[in-house]
């Protein structure tokens, strides 16, 4: 029996992260992610799994709470929205420099600044070149439906701890509000201590007799050591390059021209494309699923195809970077966006793949 | 013959003191005369003595005690400046039979990390933290502290702290006592045999009020930084006594939820 | 089957939700559905609208440019979405508060007086289950049984006493609608 719910994708993934087994959430309220923390409280998962989850005092305290969670071996999440995501950043780099398995949301909102509370994708560089100080990446996935929001926070733990890596949800306004049927997979159990210890024998859970102390830092003080760990860290990197690549496409097999779009915009993207065929314009969409890695080989490949592509963002212009490093410049690519909290219409974005592309 | 001697001496029978287990043979990398090293100790021999060394994780600050975990011979976390309690927070939230302590210099615990020390000290969370005051920024090079005293010289107060110009030294222990969440704060010293048992003793109340989760326990521990205050071992500790105990006094300020009538 | 739909009118007049029981019952049918509010500041006290969609295939975009109906609650949302109408497309509005009614010869449109017809009920609150109900003649996409599933999925336990004045209001509506 398939268990359907009409949720909002802040709420999904929500339900989600308790039933991928979550130990325990950290937050702090903020506009338009409030309803992950809200929903959360309201199912009290203390009851319902143990899991823990506290409104921190800052969304610095809650990234570090993450922390101390996540060098224990625990499956710990955090959600905020760009301005409190941008506070965390700190935070995000220990992560990556501990080598600590964390999930983080970002539920996208206009910048910079305090901005707008209305979507955005304003946030992409942020996401997926760092973000905080030092050599380091997320893994970053898109949601592009409620469904997957719910998905991605098993997924999201999945990978965390695959590679002992933070990794971010990068949603936004729209997928975080908009309300879409869920189908909502089965309550996992939460791993015991004892697997904990047996699975990640890397944890902070105490000294036993059997071990040497386990210490999670990011000091290394030694250059040669920093710069060895900075390898370690870079191939890590390229594992997921070679192995978690992950993205959809719609209409390519007859496309000449293409969009590629994440997340909400990839939606979006989805209508222009049925209006732009309607119109005879072949058209399909490309869709990466995760941001880092970026789906790179497949854009080169649809770059052979194609006459032009067109990077459809809610921002000044940012992934179209990592398409035009993709495509090598053989092929017109340009960058429709709209900001401050202004999601493209479909036609809209049919005119400027006409104006900018096609015509162009 | 002196070689002799000492052979003859070093036999298990005339042992009166050994280094604890749950302290790593790594040499301190803490200043000749500095009291982390002592602070350090006392809490590793609570820990040994109570048999919880593999129930015990402590979290490491930013600042000179940057590095405790190398000589502290528990499981460690190191937090990032001033989040340790935040970090501690979840640990026994997540772990609540543990034994969960922080160890924080003045800059992390009353400056950067002020919100994450009074939150995690309201909300009464169930571990201890170990404040160690000695008034100055003593790894970045002796710059001023929230805890500097008034007309105290320190890189960044090159004429002494103008509490107009520069603002007043934060009594932060004093500050958490009053919050309901506090169960046992305390001000101590470990520069005297005397001191060092009266801190002992406090420790070991910190670490046994966990297990009954009664709420948070701060230890506060007055201490010197020679290098900083640009003192002699025993000049820093007259120094102290003279001028930061006047300012920080020593004993008990808040014991079973309550706090103590001066 | 698609149909696309944009609810609109001030914030308090139940527009999300009344989208959000539309699209449960699509999902008791099995059919795909979204639900995209306009959210933030302007609900509170201002205009609030929801774009509902449901369809038998995978829904695309949530938001959209032109609707297949636009069930209009006040001035201000006429202004602003009649001509976003697909041509040949409905138009529902409660003429309750209208100063400009609408010019448009080449969409369907439709009056039902439900404000007045809540108020007759005796209670206010449902306004917008007389507003789903002049929809639901108009155009039946989800059987009345799946809507009432949808009612029991989207209101708390704590207001499931309500149903039946629910189900009584929107029969009102399909009762009430003035070609």
């Amino acid at each position: 029996m398939k268990e359907l719910r009409l949720m909002k994708g802040n709420e999904a993934i929500a339900e989600a992260a308790i039933r991928a087994g979550a130990d325990a959430y950290f937050g702090y309220p903020i506009t338009p992610q409030s309803e992950v923390l809200e929903y959360l409280m309201s199912e009290k998962p203390h009851e319902r799994t143990g899991m823990v989850v506290l409104q921190a005092e800052s969304e610095i305290a809650a990234i570090n709470m993450v922390y101390g969670g996540a060098a224990a071996g625990r499956r710990v999440m955090t959600s905020s929205s760009s301005p409190g995501i941008s506070l965390k950043q700190e935070g995000i780099s220990y992560l990556a420099g501990s080598q600590l398995p964390g999930l983080i949301l970002n539920v996208t909102r206009g910048g910079p600044g305090l901005g707008t509370i209305q979507p955005s994708q304003a946030d992409y560089f942020q996401a997926t070149k760092g973000g905080g100080h030092g050599d380091y990446k997320l893994l970053v996935l898109a949601p592009s439906s409620v469904q997957e929001m719910a998905d991605f926070a098993k997924l999201g733990f999945e990978l965390a701890f695959k590679y002992r890596n933070p990794v971010m949800i990068l949603s936004d306004g729209m997928i975080g509000q908009m309300m879409e049927k869920v189908e909502m997979f089965p309550q996992q159990a939460r791993l015991t201590e004892e697997e904990i210890i047996k699975k990640y024998p890397w944890v902070t859970t105490g000294k036993t007799p059997d071990r040497e102390r386990n210490i999670i830092t990011s000091l290394i003080l030694d250059p040669a050591e920093q710069e060895r760990h900075n390898f370690r860290l870079q191939k890590k990197y390229k594992d997921m390059q070679e192995n978690e690549v992950r993205f959809e496409t719609f209409d390519c097999d007859d496309a000449e021209y293409l969009f590629v779009a994440f997340g909400s915009t990839a939606r979006i993207c989805q209508k222009s494309v049925q209006l732009a065929r309607k119109k005879g314009i072949k058209v399909g969409l490309l869709r990466p699923i995760t941001l880092f890695p970026f789906p790179s080989k497949i854009i080169e490949k649809l770059a052979h195809q194609v006459k032009g592509i067109l990077s459809v963002e809610m921002n000044a212009g940012q992934m179209v970077e990592d398409v035009r490093l993709a495509v090598g410049g053989d092929i017109k690519v340009d960058h429709f966006g709209r900001m401050g909290g202004i999601i493209p219409m479909p036609d809209e974005i049919v005119t400027a793949l006409k104006n900018k592309i096609i015509g162009g | 013959m002196a070689e002799a001697f000492a052979n003859e001496l070093i036999k298990k029978e005339n042992l009166v003191y050994e280094k604890t287990k749950v302290l790593t043979d790594k040499t301190l990398s803490y200043c000749p005369g500095c009291g982390h090293g002592t602070a350090h100790r006392i809490i590793m021999e609570v820990i040994d003595e109570m048999g919880v060394q593999s129930e015990t994780i402590g979290i490491a600050p930013v600042g000179c005690s940057v590095l405790a975990y190398e000589f502290m011979n528990i499981d460690m976390q190191q937090a990032a400046h001033g989040r340790a309690p935040a970090i501690a927070t979840a640990l026994k939230r997540l772990m609540p039979k543990k034994y969960i302590f922080t160890y924080q210099g003045d800059g992390d615990l009353a400056a950067i990390g002020t919100a994450e020390t009074i939150h995690a000290c309201n909300r009464g969370e169930h571990f201890t933290i170990f404040f160690i005051n000695n008034g100055i920024y003593g790894m970045t090079g002796g710059q001023m502290a929230p805890t500097t005293l008034p007309g105290m010289r320190t890189s960044t107060s090159p004429y002494g702290r103008d509490v107009q110009m520069m603002g007043n030294p934060l009594k932060i222990t004093e500050l958490v006592a009053q919050l309901p969440g506090a169960y046992y704060v305390t001000r101590q010293a470990v520069h005297t045999p005397s001191n060092v048992r009266k801190t002992k003793r406090a420790v070991r109340k910190a670490f046994e009020l966990q297990q009954s989760a009664v709420g948070i326990s701060l230890i506060e521990i007055v201490s010197n930084c020679n290098s900083g205050w640009k003192m002699t071992p025993r000049q820093a500790n007259t120094w102290m006594e003279e001028n930061m105990f006047p300012f920080y006094p020593l004993g008990d300020i808040k014991v079973d939820g309550e706090l103590v009538k001066k | 089957m698609t149909e696309e739909i944009i609810i609109a009118g001030f914030g308090g007049q139940g527009v999300l939700s009344m989208g959000k029981i539309l699209a449960y019952s699509g999902i008791m049918q099995d059919q795909e559905v979204s639900w995209m509010p306009s959210y933030g500041p302007e609900m509170r006290g201002g205009t609030a609208n929801v774009t509902v969609i449901i369809s038998d295939e995978r829904v695309s975009s949530p938001i959209l440019n032109e609707y297949d109906t636009a069930i209009i609650l006040n001035q201000q949302s006429m202004d602003k979405f009649e001509g976003t109408i697909k041509p040949g497309g409905t138009l529902l509005y409660d003429p309750n508060g209208i100063t400009r009614h609408p010019e448009r010869k080449d969409i369907n449109i439709y009056q039902v007086t439900a404000a007045e017809k809540a108020a007759e009920m005796g209670n206010t609150k449902i306004f917008n289950m007389v507003v789903l109900g002049a929809y639901l003649k108009i155009k039946p996409i989800v059987k009345m049984e799946n809507v009432i599933k949808g009612l029991k999925k989207s209101l708390p336990d704590r207001y499931h006493h309500l149903i039946a004045l629910n189900e009584e209001a929107i029969t009102m509506g399909m009762n009430s609608v003035i070609e």
